[in-house]
């Protein structure tokens, strides 16, 4: 079991196992689905976010020869959970089903991704977690899929979505979802990622890789503004979102800007009872990596003080995508207490689940 | 729909003496009826049988209800029956003399620069180029107007900007930030070209009816709406840099009206980290992005951020550089900045000088 009372303990909130390809789900999929990704030899399908060759998706010093990156468990266990310090790691596997067009292979996917993870990961590694991977194109089936993983095992602590979807977050088409994670206890974790059925902006494609995966902060401003604006705050009061790979430093001018309009016009939306900055503080947490905030120093001690929570920010390294060098993913300047918080009191307070590992 | 104001901030008396405001909002008395003498017959009958098709769902209004009519301050109906900001003496009373305005440039929005049809979009931006010396430039000489041209179809874009860039009425080159691509890639180059070539500087201001509003999809409410428009001013920031205008046009300046300041931090930080891990993928940046954005880049202020800590606001100024930013009061519209009372705290003098007046000084073609 985990070390506990230890103040170097270290709870990494987003870590990525890549499934090797779709040979290694077919055990885990039923008659149908494996005869026609079999016979229609249906493979490759790593996510357009993150295409496995390109920088963000594996640090140089983390890849491995003729392997998708974080493919295997060794190396998993070598380069992230002993040679970053973890104490216990949450996997959130990106792949395939969370950006199927066909709702039903996206659903078939995802159940075969969570029963790969918990056999071949969590079973093999006690330093593992696991987020409950769905296919949100199907909200009833992904209810299903959650109430199916959540209650036979209880090492997985999360529900996973992506930030770009089909609609915004908050409609109701999602609620089956936000209502499953609820009853389970489950928070919702927001990864970057898209299911690419609209452009990267609200005015078109960019061209780059690079431009694409930095607006990442733009697509998570308008789904924390959708959750708010659609009364998903108070319509599940027990709920909490977690932004993963989000990058941090953008959300206190977000929680002004969004702020001040509400304060204009908050009229439109009776039902949102509160404004972002008391709802980011009290229900939206978020990953450290990428940090893309100021760096240590008194524009640091500012912005945290801005932030005005030291219960948001979670630790992670992101492994194996790149955002820092070296074996500390916490940023630094952070007062020690601070760092400590981040590193495994707020993702205890957060993942609920996590405590019933401690010993 | 008023709210008192209850407190007066200590920097109210120490803006005034001659501000230049770089977002003022004229508009056609009785909307496209008062732009058809500017147009040819044809297009006059276009718009009386057809109107202006742009993306949305309805024929005639926009897609997300405006929470004010005509998204205005309720006092700027003029008492006259026209729209807000179409009548001068109520302009001048409610706001360039009140204020003592001794510059204002005018962005023109909502006629042809969005349109479907490219060349109706090309007479109606003609028009209201037209209209706008007419109606204002000519009767104030402390008004200036904004070249407007329909970007989506450059070579006519160019043409606009062609006849009317020797005016030194105009001060600068307008574009709507719901552009069909982001604003960096090729399609749009013709028009920097010019830009350069006149020495213009380009305002892309927030608005445009053009695509869903984010990577998922259309939103449901104008609060929504509201916010993504921060996003399209992003997007063309780091567009215009990884797309290398920037590179290949130095001395352009574009200027960023509407969309807030305060997020651009951050995303220097995000951007110049991308680069340093992802340059390869854009070659043609020579320089961190941040430096682009610190020479080619200027911010309009208004609606201004209002940090929980009033006095962040002089260390987000600080940081976005104070001479990068151009105050702006978006006059007559409901989010409208009062110079005296929008900077909740007290700001140094000298260097709101340079955001009052200074630096639209050296920028717009005055």
């Amino acid at each position: 079991m985990v070390n506990t009372g230890s103040d170097s303990m270290k709870i990494d909130c987003d870590i990525h196992p890549g499934v090797p390809g779709v040979e290694a789900l077919l055990p885990y999929m039923s008659d149908f689905w494996r005869e026609q990704f079999v016979n229609r030899e249906i493979d490759g399908m790593e996510l357009a976010s993150y295409p496995p060759t390109a920088p963000i998706s594996c640090r140089p010093d983390w890849r491995e020869k003729g392997r998708p990156p974080g493919s295997s468990l060794e190396t998993v266990r070598r380069q992230a959970l002993d040679g970053l310090g973890l104490s216990l790691a949450i996997c959130n596997p990106l792949y395939g089903g969370q950006v199927a067009m066909s709702e039903h292979m996206g659903t078939a996917v995802s159940a075969a991704v969570n029963d790969w993870i918990r056999h071949e990961w969590l079973d093999r590694e006690p330093r593992l977690r696991a987020s409950i991977v769905v296919a949100a194109q199907d909200p009833i089936a992904a209810a299903a899929e959650i109430d199916r993983c959540a209650s036979s095992d209880r090492r997985f602590v999360q529900v996973l979505m992506l930030v770009a979807n089909e609609l915004t977050l908050g409609r109701r088409y999602y609620w089956p979802i936000f209502e499953a994670a609820q009853r389970h206890g489950l928070p919702i974790g927001i990864h970057a990622g898209s299911m690419q059925r609209y452009p990267a902006t609200p005015t078109g494609s960019p061209t780059h890789l690079l431009q694409d995966y930095a607006s990442a902060p733009q697509m998570f401003c308008a789904q924390v503004q959708s959750l708010l604006c659609e009364g998903v705050f108070s319509k599940f009061p027990d709920l909490t979102f977690v932004l993963i790979e989000s990058g941090v430093g953008w959300v206190v001018p977000f929680m002004w800007r969004s702020t001040k309009t509400w304060r204009g016009v908050r009229g439109e939306v009776p039902w949102m009872k509160r404004p972002a900055i008391d709802e980011v503080r009290d229900r939206i947490r978020m990953t450290i990596q990428p940090f893309d905030g100021p760096d240590a120093g008194p524009d640091l001690e500012r912005f945290i003080e801005q932030l005005g929570s030291d219960d948001i920010l979670l630790f992670s390294s992101d492994y194996p995508h790149w955002h820092f060098e070296g074996s500390d993913a916490m940023p630094p300047g952070l007062s020690s207490e601070l760092a400590r918080k981040i590193a495994w009191q707020n993702p205890l307070n957060t993942y609920p689940r996590l405590r019933e590992s401690l010993s | 729909m008023s709210t008192a104001v209850l407190d007066r901030p200590v920097a109210a008396d120490k803006v005034g003496a001659g501000i230049i405001d770089s977002d003022i909002h004229p508009a056609p008395a009785q909307g496209g009826e008062t732009l058809k003498p500017y147009m040819a017959r044809r297009w006059q009958d276009h718009l009386d049988l057809y109107g202006q098709q742009t993306n949305g769902p309805y024929a005639s209004v926009y897609g997300y209800p405006r929470y004010m009519p005509g998204t205005a301050r309720r006092d700027a109906w003029p008492e006259n029956g026209g729209l807000p900001g179409s009548d001068l003496s109520l302009m001048r009373a409610q706001h360039l003399d009140r204020n003592d305005v001794a510059l204002g440039i005018m962005e023109p929005l909502g006629f042809g620069q969005s349109a479907h049809n490219v060349e109706f979009g090309a007479a109606l931006v003609s028009a209201v180029n037209d209209w706008q010396v007419d109606a204002f430039v000519d009767q104030e000489p402390r008004l200036r107007a904004s070249l407007v041209i329909a970007h989506e179809d450059a070579r006519a874009a160019v043409a606009e900007i062609r006849r009317r860039a020797p005016d030194r009425r105009y001060a600068q080159i307008q574009l709507v930030s719901l552009a069909a691509e982001p604003l960096g890639r090729r399609r749009y180059w013709p028009i920097y070209e010019e830009a350069a070539a006149y020495g213009l500087p380009i305002g892309i201001h927030v608005g445009g009816p053009a695509g869903a509003r984010t990577a998922s999809g259309w939103p449901a409410y104008y609060n929504e709406e509201h916010l993504s428009l921060v996003a399209t001013m992003q997007t063309h920031m780091m567009s215009l840099i990884f797309e290398g205008v920037c590179e290949y046009f130095p001395q352009l300046k574009f200027v960023l009206i509407e969309g807030g300041v305060a997020w651009s931090i951050p995303l220097r930080k995000r951007i110049d980290r991308l680069w340093r891990s992802m340059g390869s993928e854009v070659p043609h940046v020579k320089r961190p992005p941040s430096d682009y954005v610190a020479e080619n880049f200027y911010f309009s202020t208004q609606p201004i951020e209002e940090p929980e800590a009033p006095e962040d606001l002089v260390h987000i100024f600080e940081q976005v550089g104070w001479d990068r930013l151009l105050y702006a009061s978006d006059y007559p519209h409901w989010d409208y900045d009062d110079p005296k009372y929008a900077f909740k705290t007290e700001m140094p003098e000298d260097k709101m000088n340079k955001v009052m007046r200074s630096n639209a000084l050296g920028l717009y073609r005055l």
